[in-house]
């Protein structure tokens, strides 16, 4: 049976990486449940897909394909604040609307990476501030708390149970209201005897605990109602989704979100090998999360926020050690699944230029910030799909023409050949809504392939 | 023995420093010869950070090897010494509504082993503090670190504050970090921007006039 929901000739055990990627593609191209609001939407939608996939394939498509960088952005254009969005669903949802009316890049930019603040409350988030909320009201960037939420002398307890790790040790640290799951017995113990899970529910806190989830519970899915109805607008208007799915670096798992920088540091000379181990042990774990997100949402691209391994984090040998083995397996698993990764090299990575190219010929995509595009071209053109990176402190400070212009010695570089795609370099909050239009006029006038 | 004590630290050998701290008090050396050699050591850890041989897991770890030593050393001392000859102030921080802080150790790292006085006010720091820790110290000196784009409005907003203070003229400005660059520089109308620790070094010495 075809994973992808796609009736294929073919076995899925069968097919190549490159049969199966085709497959997600075929889905992608013709969304299930979408209802295009007119011919004219569904062409549309089908040219901008195509327009992606070819990138991909490192071909050439009618022209450079574009993704704005909006998100925050949308809410301030509407005049609202990051804040209010967070609380208030219908005013989110109407900013985003507005934004997907009046501009008309090559991507669907969905509401979904503003969270909602309701459901943070109700569960009691540790690791995440936001506006108002261990932030300034005005604050634009929800930001996430880095800690160790998990101690050194706990890589064997996860290693040997990752899921009992999460439920009854990472969960009670970082989400506050379900602190008390840290009194449920291990799972395991219900073997046999499949009531001994009501034991700790006796608890008066387990109790308030189980509430509190179902609180949140039930506030995420009015959330959700809102992104998800949004998303199949977007759809139907001729706009794709573009991230299907998202993962996450092995090494940043621990680095970014359990041991933080002191206390990886520490285990990067204090005890390697459990580190290695850990990595290994978590690293099909994240290509499921990959596979898993992309089945259900249809989309092919994992998106891969890339943290800790830039230039100015490790050296080479470090990268070459910690990083990019488990991240290189990731990215392999992925691909073997017929997943798109995109790896969003955060910062700069001029230094790893040469020490990321041992990855299947048009298997991946990378999105570059501060990288020089012109040697990044030349060390990853031809082999893979490259796109970046127009300065948030262009967008936003600077003028539509310097953006325009901007853009015009980018595509110039990176579009010969194909296997390029405009977008920021990171994400933006504010700024004036003409510098995105300038970034969409560039790709329609100068990336015209002939 | 002493250049061993600092040669060992930059190299980041934990056990020995550790070990070698101990044996140094046991025989009745003189406790703050060893902050002087630890001192040295961490010059060594910048040095190889500017000359880019060591990279943030070595500050980090240097750094850890640093405390444990002077939390050894301290019960040791008895006499409290004057700080040693400092190029200068700075007061660091990063500005309001951002929580980020790992750039901002580094810049502080760096400034820190260079000789300056580093008065380093966190993270999330409202125009304000900035304007209220330059009066106290009267630091010629101001580094605004952010790592977000929310960042520029909160970067030029201090800049404002401390014009308004009446204190832009007695202060350079210097910006950096994450998505920040030579734009938001002039976006903020700060003096200078660095692009990382080396440069904030570099205009620290600049503006001091020390080389």
């Amino acid at each position: 049976m075809a994973k992808t929901g796609v009736t294929a000739a073919k076995k899925w055990s069968e097919m190549t990486w490159q049969e199966r990627r085709e497959e997600r593609f075929k889905r992608w191209l013709y969304p299930r449940d979408v209802k295009f609001v007119s011919p004219a939407a569904e062409k549309s939608y089908k040219e901008r897909v195509t327009r992606f996939i070819k990138a991909i394939k490192l071909e050439e498509p009618d022209r450079v394909p574009c993704i704005l960088p909006a998100g925050s952005f949308p809410a301030y254009h509407a005049g609202t604040t990051l804040r209010h969005v967070m609380y208030d669903y219908d005013a989110l949802r109407d900013a985003w609307k507005k934004f997907l009316n009046e501009f008309d890049g090559d991507t669907y930019s969905s509401p979904g990476v503003v969270p909602s603040a309701r459901v943070s409350e109700i569960i009691d988030s540790k690791t995440t501030r936001w506006p108002g909320h261990g932030l300034t009201e005005s604050a634009r960037f929800q930001q996430f708390v880095e800690g160790e939420y998990m101690k050194a002398d706990e890589y064997d307890r996860l290693i040997d149970d990752p899921s009992d790790y999460c439920l009854r040790c990472y969960i009670p640290r970082s989400l506050g209201a379900l602190e008390p799951f840290a009194k449920l017995m291990p799972f395991s113990h219900l073997l046999g005897m499949p009531t001994r899970l009501l034991g700790a529910c006796t608890l008066p806190e387990v109790q308030e605990a189980f509430l509190a989830l179902v609180a949140a519970g039930r506030e995420l899915a009015k959330y959700q109602e809102v992104i998800r109805q949004c998303g199949r607008e977007g759809q139907a208007a001729g706009f794709p989704l573009f991230h299907g799915g998202m993962s996450q670096a092995p090494f940043d798992t621990f680095a970014d979100t359990l041991r933080g920088t002191r206390g990886i540091v520490l285990d990067m000379y204090r005890q390697p090998e459990k580190l290695f181990q850990a990595m290994e042990r978590v690293t099909p774990l994240n290509i499921s999360l990959g596979v898993d997100a992309a089945n259900l949402t249809g989309g092919p691209i994992v998106f891969i926020p890339l943290h800790k391994g830039d230039d100015t984090f490790m050296s080479d040998k470090q990268f070459d050690t910690f990083y990019w083995p488990t991240l290189r397996k990731l990215v392999l698993g992925l691909v073997e699944e017929g997943c798109v990764p995109l790896l969003f090299a955060e910062g700069r990575y001029n230094r790893r230029l040469k020490q990321i190219t041992d990855l299947p010929r048009g298997s991946v995509l990378w999105h570059f910030d501060q990288t020089d595009m012109a040697e990044a071209k030349t060390a990853l053109g031809g082999n893979v799909c490259i796109s970046g990176n127009v300065p948030t402190s262009l967008l936003i400070t600077g003028t539509a023409a310097e953006v325009k212009e901007y853009c015009r010695r980018l595509i110039e570089v990176c579009a010969p050949g194909g296997g390029f795609i405009l977008t920021g370099g990171a994400s933006i909050d504010s700024g004036k809504a003409e510098n995105l239009h300038a970034m969409m006029e560039a790709a329609r006038e100068y990336g015209r392939y002939k | 023995m002493s250049g061993d004590f600092a040669n060992l630290l930059a190299d980041l050998k934990e056990d020995e420093v550790i070990k070698l701290t101990k044996q140094r008090l046991d025989s009745g050396e003189d406790p703050m010869k060893i902050l002087e050699d630890s001192r040295k050591g961490m010059e060594l850890v910048g040095k190889r950070f500017a000359d880019g041989e060591y990279f943030l897991p070595e500050l980090v770890f240097s750094g850890e090897l640093l405390k444990q030593v002077t939390e050894i050393v301290k019960p040791h001392i008895t006499e409290t010494t004057s700080d040693a000859k400092r190029r200068g102030k700075v007061v660091l921080g990063t500005v309001a509504g951002d929580i980020h802080d790992i750039g901002l150790n580094i810049v502080d790292f760096m400034l820190d082993v260079n000789g300056f006085q580093v008065y380093n006010l966190g993270v999330d720091v409202p125009a304000a503090r900035f304007v209220a820790k330059v009066k106290e110290t009267g630091a010629p000196i101001v580094g605004l670190s952010g790592f977000l784009t929310p960042a520029f409005d909160a970067m030029k907003e201090t800049v404002e504050a401390l014009d308004k203070a009446g204190l832009r003229g007695k202060v350079k400005i210097m910006i950096g970090g994450g998505q920040m660059d030579d734009e938001v520089r002039k976006y903020a109308r700060a003096d200078a921007y660095g692009k990382d620790a080396m440069a904030a070094v570099t205009l620290a010495k600049k503006w001091t006039g020390a080389s």
